[in-house]
């Protein structure tokens, strides 16, 4: 709420400067977003009238004013508005002078006429459009006609009033209202606010009760009250009212309009004025709409009724969106003299859908939707009634029309000093507290120890211990509270298995070279259901906010494909990520997704740069598959890695990708995407994997055992064999291994060739085979037996030429 | 010539050889030819039997001593050489030194993941776990367990994604608090916890929205836990990421799950509390929002509110990487490039 300082003064005298109450305010009660004038960044703006005003020669609409601004010469300026006039008070801009916008007013020429100065439209000295009167929206504004040439047009128009707006959090609803900030500055200052006062006369011949019939479903309106203004003149608002207004952001209507707006200003209470004369029948129903009933707002649309939206009707048909906005045909025109005043408190939670659903928010909903305050709804009724007899000459009829009135009960609240210091680590006494509560106006009783506090209507969302733990601590003031750390029985921190494991596949892939990514995790459904390890339905939103992010993704490469994509679009060659998350498995019927942690990897170009000194190799097969060895090495698994050819993932090389195992479960797999994918991400040859990090984690895992170096030396034996294509070398490492015998230790492949040098068919394998005895030097005769069987199996099994 | 004077001479003259010799082949040589069972000096010791008695131990004593300086000076000789030629070698094998080095692959950790390592490890030493839970969460514990029904105004600062009316993406790490109270033995002592994970809202991605970022949550309950200890806390997770020398200031807010509610400042780093663009003119940043844990949601939890109590807070590490690195737009911790992923290494 915008918070003019000058009318915040007549509440309480303050002395304070505006920056200083701001910064209070923001750290005793509620954000504030600015404190400013309207004036800023504006200069030379004064009165200036209009001496005489004649036709430009050369233009059918430019005007040459003689203004006289209080100096001894008038001033020529050139004019464009249409309303410009001999003998107005007009806001002039000195040449010099700053105006919105951050314009500066220079003398300039205009087809060839001196032009010393500016005349100003409102929305030329910063006025929003939403708040400059309506009748001066096609020119210049006309100033009070007792204004003095040449002074400041700041006073006059409220500029120089200093203004603090608050942005409140969905519970401080009371202070949408000058007397809700004025009790919260009080509070703030330890001062009593002077509530405004104002004298209701009711001078009209009739009685409320006779000329206004109430049927209200008091679920809906728990209040809802009418009086009647009769005799009135419609006009514009005298200037102070305008002030309070467009300083508050809104804009002037009329006399009657605007008093409903500074009332709802000053008490919280939004109003609505219905013209009495234009109501079908006089009795008022508070009701829910008829589905499908029909009715035109005050801004024209004809809205079809929902039969959860709460009216105001007569007896034939709605006349208001109740709360939320009045119909057209009870609207306040030139020609109304009779006003019926609403005064209500409705069903918040009712007003919000309306609101929302309509798109119908207005300073009148946010406020029925963040409440208004019981005790001071008959006075708001009254004050306006008052006020529009006053500004309309009107007469005030006898009485309120009550629809409904359900008193609300202050609530009754205990807290004990023990436990405010308890929860809030303080040593505040008796006295300290005590002091809080009669800052903020609560009749509060203690006995040393226990408070009782009686909770005004006007702060509604107080209720329990914790909200007066809440008002003695930030009027203590936060930064008065100690700070300590938390003590008692020690609880030891440390991350779970699970949490490790995944903390050091982190790890691990960033020191194979991998960046972490972090994609959306929300895809379209095509991209969710891409490069899958498992069968599962989508998990889709109902009412996604972009066609791009629909879908909870149930793998994550093709967030790295899309980042890849989105790296070699700009001329990023060489991408290397890996991301770790959770992919979305659904099963057929079930609404909610299992969870799993998955970690991937893409890699397209080089891991490295290419230098001066070492070459650096173009991302292939096995370039991805050395960091999958890694990562399952450094894993620790009990059971054996193994890979098996596959083509049963769509979306990858059907001759280049393998399905890891870790025994015989399936933990992912790893290869090239198929071209084809490849081309429609628009990226270049790229690797990938995707594991299963879940199952790696759920896996066991070997006990880590000290295993004793041999001091005996190794003895090794190389072999090259030519055998058919078809062969793998995971069925020659086999094979080796199966036949090995005791002392075989390991084997090494070190040389692969397929080539023009062999016969077709065929390709070249060699390894190193190394022996160990832990308990004796080898004897050589002993290796070479072994290795001969080696040797045989190889001829036998494989039909192996040994080279 | 007596033989002192010989022996004299074959000194002086061998040790000026020494001196000149310029090769190892040359001084070994100078050793057999001085030294050797065939050369002058061993020659000359034959001759002492010429000598008297009396001199005889004197020569002798003389002759050694001559024979111990050439043996020393060819040794040293010998080590001036051979240091020469390896000096020589290695100057021949001198390298540019600053030509670039062989480059070795690494990556780095995403910057949202290393501000959230960091709070995990100041969290974990002082003794709080790190718990997680489901991304697609159910209303009752994203809304309903946290004390916002069906119709609480305070819906509408977050809107969802729904999946079903039931079931939606959670929009904040929040419900893990009520998930982690409901599991907790407090027979067994506190409740201290922090719940990283990425959290959706239905916004529209710009350069201060994202539909998907991250938040860090924060609980700890137990029977006496304090205003006093929830702004302690927040001190040091501000000293921890930003460093100490920033202010923390604490203002009044409001969260349905919290009562009393605050949101926590920090000094703004850009103008250290001067005024800037950074923190519109007030001096400060907004960080967090915390609160002392709403005794509804403990009993929603099934927690005695009126045994035990505590704080809860949550930050958004995408705000702190952003606020912290001068990052100007949050779709770039999700768009990946790599020329911005590899930034963040340095340690301050």
């Amino acid at each position: 709420m915008k918070v003019s300082m000058d009318w915040l003064n007549e509440y309480l005298t303050l002395d304070v400067d505006p920056q200083t109450l701001g910064e209070k305010i923001e750290r005793t009660a509620v954000e504030v977003d600015q404190v400013y004038k309207m004036s800023d960044g504006m200069s030379n703006l004064v009165v200036g009238e209009t001496l005489s005003v004649e036709p430009h020669p050369d233009s059918d609409h430019l005007h040459i004013c003689q203004v006289d601004v209080g100096e001894d010469e008038p001033l020529q300026i050139v004019c464009g508005a249409p309303n410009v006039a001999t003998g107005q008070k007009v806001i002039v801009a000195l040449p010099g002078a700053w105006i919105a916008g951050h314009h500066k007013i220079k003398k300039s020429k205009m087809r060839g006429v001196a032009s010393n100065g500016m005349l100003c439209a409102l929305q030329e000295i910063g006025f929003d459009e939403k708040i400059a009167p309506k009748a001066y929206d096609e020119g210049i504004y006309i100033l009070p006609a007792d204004s003095e040439n040449g002074s400041s047009v700041f006073p006059i128009l409220g500029m120089d009033d200093d203004i603090v707006e608050t942005d409140l959090t969905p519970n401080r609803g009371d202070m949408n209202s000058m007397n809700g900030t004025a009790w919260e500055v009080g509070a703030i200052y330890g001062k009593t606010p002077k509530m405004p006062t104002f004298s209701l006369n009711e001078d009209g011949s009739r009685k409320v009760s006779d000329l206004l019939q109430f049927s209200v479903d008091e679920t809906l309106a728990p209040t809802y009250k009418m009086r009647i203004v009769s005799g009135v003149t419609i006009q514009d608002s005298p200037l102070w009212l305008q002030k309070r207004l467009w300083e508050a952001g809104m804009r002037p209507i009329n006399n009657i309009v605007d008093v409903t707006n500074y009332i709802m200003l000053t008490y919280g209470q939004p109003l609505h004025a219905f013209d009495y004369d234009k109501l079908s029948s006089h009795h008022i129903h508070v009701r829910l709409a008829y589905e499908g009933e029909h009715l035109t707002t005050l801004d024209g649309e004809d809205r079809k009724l929902r039969d959860s939206d709460m009216v105001i009707a007569d007896d034939k048909h709605a006349i208001a969106l109740a709360g939320t906005m009045g119909g057209l045909d009870t609207e306040i025109d030139d020609n109304t003299t009779t006003i019926a005043i609403e005064s209500a408190i409705f069903d918040p939670i009712k007003i919000r859908k309306t609101a929302r659903f309509f798109n119908l928010h207005s300073e009148a909903s946010m406020r029925f939707e963040r409440g208004v305050n019981k005790d001071d709804n008959q006075n708001a009724l009254d004050h306006a009634a008052a006020l529009m007899a006053e500004l309309g000459q009107g007469q005030t009829e006898q009485g309120t029309g009550v629809g409904s009135d359900t008193p609300v009960e202050p609530a009754k609240v205990s807290v004990t000093l023990t436990r405010i210091n308890h929860v809030l680590g303080t040593q505040l006494t008796v006295g300290q507290v005590q002091t809080i509560f009669d800052h903020l106006n609560f009749p509060t009783e203690n006995d040393g120890e226990t408070f009782n506090v009686t909770v005004p209507a006007r702060r509604w969302d107080i209720h329990i211990e914790a909200d007066l733990f809440e008002e003695v601590a930030r009027l203590y003031g936060y930064d008065n509270i100690p700070s300590t750390l938390p003590y008692g029985t020690m609880t030891p921190g440390a991350l779970t298995f699970k949490q490790r494991i995944i903390r050091d596949s982190r790890r691990l892939l960033e020191g194979a070279g991998l960046n972490q990514a972090i994609s959306y995790a929300l895809t379209t459904t095509a991209k969710a259901e891409q490069f899958m390890m498992r069968d599962s339905e989508p998990t889709e939103l109902a009412f996604p906010m972009s066609t791009d992010h629909t879908t909870a993704r149930m793998n994550l490469i093709s967030g790295l494909l899309d980042d890849i994509a989105y790296n070699v679009a700009r001329k990023q060659k060489n991408v290397a990520l890996y991301e770790q998350g959770r992919v979305f498995y659904r099963e057929g019927d079930a609404i909610r997704p299992l969870e799993v942690e998955h970690i991937a990897a893409a890699v397209t170009g080089t891991l490295t740069t290419k230098t001066w000194h070492a070459e650096a190799d173009m991302i292939d097969f096995y370039g991805i598959k050395g960091i999958v060895d890694l990562f399952l090495h450094d894993m620790g698994l009990s059971e054996p890695v193994h890979y098996e050819a596959t083509q049963a993932h769509a979306q990858m090389h059907p001759g280049r990708t393998a399905d890891i195992y870790v025994g015989d479960q399936v933990v992912g797999f790893v290869g090239q995407v198929h071209p084809e994918v490849a081309s429609d991400y628009k990226i270049p040859d790229t690797y990938v994997f995707e594991l299963n990090l879940q199952a790696l984690i759920d896996a066991p895992h070997d006990q880590q055992q000290y295993e004793p170096i041999s001091k005996f030396p190794d003895v090794t034996r190389d072999i090259a064999i030519l055998v058919d294509q078809s062969v793998t070398n995971a069925d020659v490492v086999a094979l080796i291994n199966k036949r090995g015998g005791a002392h075989l230790a390991g084997v090494q492949l070190f040389d692969v060739y397929e080539g023009v040098h062999l016969p077709a068919g065929k390709k070249s394998l060699a390894y190193t085979l190394t022996y160990r005895d832990r308990q004796a030097t080898l004897v050589e005769a002993d290796v070479t037996k072994a290795f001969d069987k080696v040797t045989a199996a190889l001829e036998k099994e494989f039909d192996a030429e040994i080279r | 010539m007596a033989l002192r004077e010989r022996l004299q001479e074959l000194h002086d003259r061998g040790l000026a050889d020494i001196k000149k010799g310029d090769s190892l082949d040359r001084i070994n040589e100078i050793r057999v030819q001085l030294l050797g069972k065939k050369g002058p000096i061993t020659q000359a010791l034959r001759g002492l039997r010429d000598v008297s008695a009396e001199e005889r131990p004197k020569i002798g004593s003389f002759a050694n001593q001559i024979r111990d300086e050439l043996t020393a000076a060819i040794e040293e000789r010998n080590q001036e050489l051979k240091k020469a030629a390896i000096n020589a070698k290695l100057a021949s094998e001198t390298l540019d030194v600053t030509l670039p080095g062989t480059p070795v692959a690494q990556g780095q950790p995403h910057v949202i993941q290393r501000i959230i390592d960091q709070l995990e490890d100041m969290f974990l030493g002082m003794g709080y776990q790190v718990v997680d839970g489901p991304e697609v969460e159910d209303d009752h514990h994203n809304f309903e367990m946290m004390n916002l029904p069906k119709d609480h105004p305070a819906r509408d600062m977050q809107d969802t994604f729904y999946i079903t009316p039931e079931i939606l993406m959670r929009t904040h790490t929040s419900p893990n608090q009520a998930r982690a109270m409901e599991a907790h033995d407090f027979s067994k002592g506190p409740l201290k916890m922090i719940s990283p994970g990425r959290v959706y809202r239905r916004d529209t991605d710009d350069a201060t929205h994202s539909h998907q970022f991250h938040q860090v949550e924060g609980l700890v309950i137990d029977k006496h836990v304090t205003m006093a200890d929830l702004k302690g806390t927040l001190e040091m997770v501000a000293a921890n990421l930003f460093g100490d020398e920033f202010d923390v200031r604490l203002r009044p807010s409001y969260f349905p799950f919290t009562e009393p509610s605050v949101e926590a400042d920090i000094t703004c780093f850009n103008c250290m509390g001067k005024g800037c663009a950074v923190c519109k003119n007030t001096g400060w940043i907004e960080v967090l929002g915390a609160g002392m844990v709403h005794p509804n949601v403990l009993k929603m939890a099934g927690v005695d509110s009126s045994v035990y109590g505590g704080f809860a807070f949550g930050l958004g590490p995408d705000r702190f990487a952003m606020l912290k690195y001068g990052v100007d737009d949050i779709r770039n911790f999700y768009l990946n490039d790599t020329r911005f992923l590899t930034q963040f290494y340095k340690r301050g």
